[in-house]
């Protein structure tokens, strides 16, 4: 990874004194100053540094909430009620952070989005790929979990419905739904525990996998529109001739977007911290109360795609598992993305019609089962998922063939 | 002092201390996952609970708390009980074979309880857990949840969260999310109108 540190001589002072003694320099040179990415990035790579920017957000906001809050099932709800109100601020806290969960999802959405588009998935990258669908896990783990703690009706059948998913499995579900609650029923040791989980275990391993996820990248470098390798052509000084250093050109671009995404972020947590419903849900401002599931329950949006798959399955042979399934499945499919596209180019620039076409229809079934996930399964809803998880799936599983046999057009030598 | 070094020793001399190491790390990890299991507090609170259901009115539906747990106890009238068979044919389960109840329940057909006139069931969906709705209104496209249950509705529970349809005995419609009958727990009558729900035992007071 890191280029040979470059004689400490060429630091003096106190960073010279560091240098001598921790990679200070070094690190900064091979990471940031001297770390070249390609010169054609465009609008879709603002979401990476964006996601870093969120974590941020949720890291700090996160402590600050853990300060007030309660993990008890007698106080939780009063807590948040009393952080909302008596805190100073600390509606302003809880807004970026409630706000900061749907923005994480949207910023990774468009993040993973863009590597369809670009084929960042393909060799060498694969492992960057595989980092940031451990991340997205992480992330889904970590959005469910703090969703129940504010206590709320929808927190708690929330959790009810999506701890007994793990009931359906045979033989260890019902004593692994058990274990999961720590009780028979979602009670007070399933919050405490859920806490525990998501303000230490989950942040703990996103960051770590953060880390990992860029000490990939920068390993084999960063994809570009094109999908051409810039390290093919160099200078003398073996620097990539269509790459420039991450600093100053890229911080600086980052920055512009970080600036665009606070106006629409501060826009939400100003004027509609809710949303319409979405990212706080009205069920969510009646305590929880176990004997009542409200009338309709629907998980927060980023969430209902995979939600109306699991949905979209009828049970059989006495069982409902494989929804379930079909629900896992959708999720872990996402790993295997890198061996399953098998076109000759990366970028979606220099694919067919096929590609595109498929690419399209994913986009369309993904949204359209969002939707479903939001809506009771009723009406034109349930067969309007089934198709739609159809759909997603076969943009996967048919992915061997119609990358592969779908026209290409010839790539250039160098970034365009 | 000066052997050439014994390669093949040195190898399982390691994979053995990492074999031990694992084991060690396996052993050391048990009381960490068994202290997510139910807590001896948690487990205490699955007593059995009694329930006085004499002031029940035909048709009406009491919810208690059994183990954490909601437990529905309907009072049905003779002529809904009377009806109970007639729509086996729309019912995935109509006999129960794959849905958990006590056998000397399973022994009572279609009405599924001990006492027809009172249907006592967990209100747990055996979908996802969510709590169903009691829909008792026959017929006549009734309207729960903003949904309409159709012009043949013989009356029953309907569950909000996915769309499941149970009949007045719990008993899951075709075609449905939840794959079996809501449960019933082991419950017992000591007088008349008066349950106890989680024991099977029956002191024959009545």
């Amino acid at each position: 990874m890191a280029a040979a540190p470059e004689s400490a001589e060429s630091t003096k002072g106190l960073i010279g004194w560091i240098d001598q003694r921790f990679p200070l320099t070094a690190l900064w040179r091979s990471q940031v100053a001297e770390y070249y990415a390609p010169k054609n990035f465009n609008l879709w790579y603002y979401f990476g540094s964006l996601a870093m920017l969120v974590l941020v957000n949720q890291l700090v906001t996160g402590i600050f909430l853990t300060m007030n809050y309660k993990p008890s099932s007698a106080e939780a709800f009063a807590s948040v009620e009393y952080i909302m109100r008596d805190v100073n601020w600390g509606w302003l806290i809880r807004y970026l952070h409630s706000t900061g969960a749907s923005a994480f999802f949207i910023v990774v959405y468009l993040h993973m989005f863009r590597s369809l588009l670009y084929g960042s998935h393909r060799k060498p990258r694969e492992l960057v790929w595989i980092f940031g669908c451990l991340l997205f896990l992480a992330l889904m783990a970590e959005g469910f979990l703090g969703y129940v703690l504010p206590w709320g009706n929808m927190s708690y059948w929330g959790a009810q419905v999506i701890v007994s998913l793990f009931g359906s499995l045979p033989v260890i579900g019902g004593g692994l739904v058990d274990w999961i609650r720590g009780d028979y029923v979602i009670s007070d040791p399933t919050l405490n525990r859920f806490f525990a989980l998501h303000v230490a275990a989950l942040p703990l391993a996103l960051v770590f996998l953060m880390i990992a996820h860029l000490m990939a990248l920068h390993e084999v470098g960063s994809n570009n529109p094109d999908g051409i390798d810039i390290k093919k052509h160099k200078d003398a000084q073996g620097r990539p001739l269509d790459g420039i250093p991450f600093h100053p050109y890229y911080t600086v671009k980052d920055l512009m977007g970080v600036m665009f995404f606070l106006l629409l972020f501060s826009a939400v947590i100003f004027f509609a911290p809710a949303f319409g419903g979405l990212f706080l849900e009205a069920p969510n401002f009646e305590p929880a109360n176990p004997l009542q599931t409200p009338p309709h329950i629907a998980p927060v949006w980023y969430f209902t795609p995979f939600y109306a798959m699991l949905r979209a399955v009828p049970s059989f042979a006495g069982t409902q598992v494989w929804g379930v399934l079909v629900m896992g499945a959708s999720v872990l499919i996402l790993f295997f993305v890198p061996w399953l596209d098998r076109s000759p180019v990366l970028s979606i620039r220099y694919r067919g019609p096929i590609y595109k076409f498929m690419l399209g229809i994913f986009v369309v079934a993904f949204v359209t089962l969002g939707v479903c996930g939001l809506r009771p399964p009723a009406g034109i809803y349930p067969m309007l998922a089934k198709i739609c998880t159809v759909l997603y799936f076969a943009f996967f599983l048919l992915m061997p063939w119609y990358s592969r046999f779908d026209k290409v057009k010839p790539v250039p030598e160098r970034v365009t | 002092m000066n052997e050439p070094v014994d390669h093949g020793r040195r190898r399982l001399l390691t994979a053995a201390t990492a074999g031990v190491g694992a084991v060690g790390i396996a052993f050391a990890a048990v009381p960490f996952i068994a202290s997510w299991n139910p807590s001896q507090r948690a487990k205490a609170l699955g007593a059995p609970v009694a329930v006085d259901a004499s002031k029940l009115e035909e048709g009406q539906m009491l919810k208690v708390v059994w183990r954490g747990q909601p437990v529905f106890i309907v009072r049905r009238s003779k002529a809904v009980v009377a009806e109970l068979g007639n729509h086996d044919a729309m019912l995935a389960d109509p006999k129960s074979q794959v849905s958990l109840q006590p056998s000397y329940i399973a022994d009572t057909g279609a009405a599924r309880a001990r006492n027809p006139e009172y249907w006592v069931g967990l209100a747990v969906c055996t979908h996802l857990g969510c709590s169903p709705l009691g829909a008792f209104e026959p017929n006549s496209a009734f309207q729960v949840a903003g949904t309409d249950l159709g012009q043949n509705w013989p009356g029953g529970f309907y569950c909000p969260c996915h769309g499941s349809k149970f009949d007045i005995s719990g008993r899951v419609f075709k075609s449905m999310p939840a794959p079996k009958n809501l449960t019933v727990p082991s419950y017992t009558f000591t007088g008349d109108a008066r349950i106890v729900i989680g024991t099977d035992e029956n002191p024959k007071t009545a």
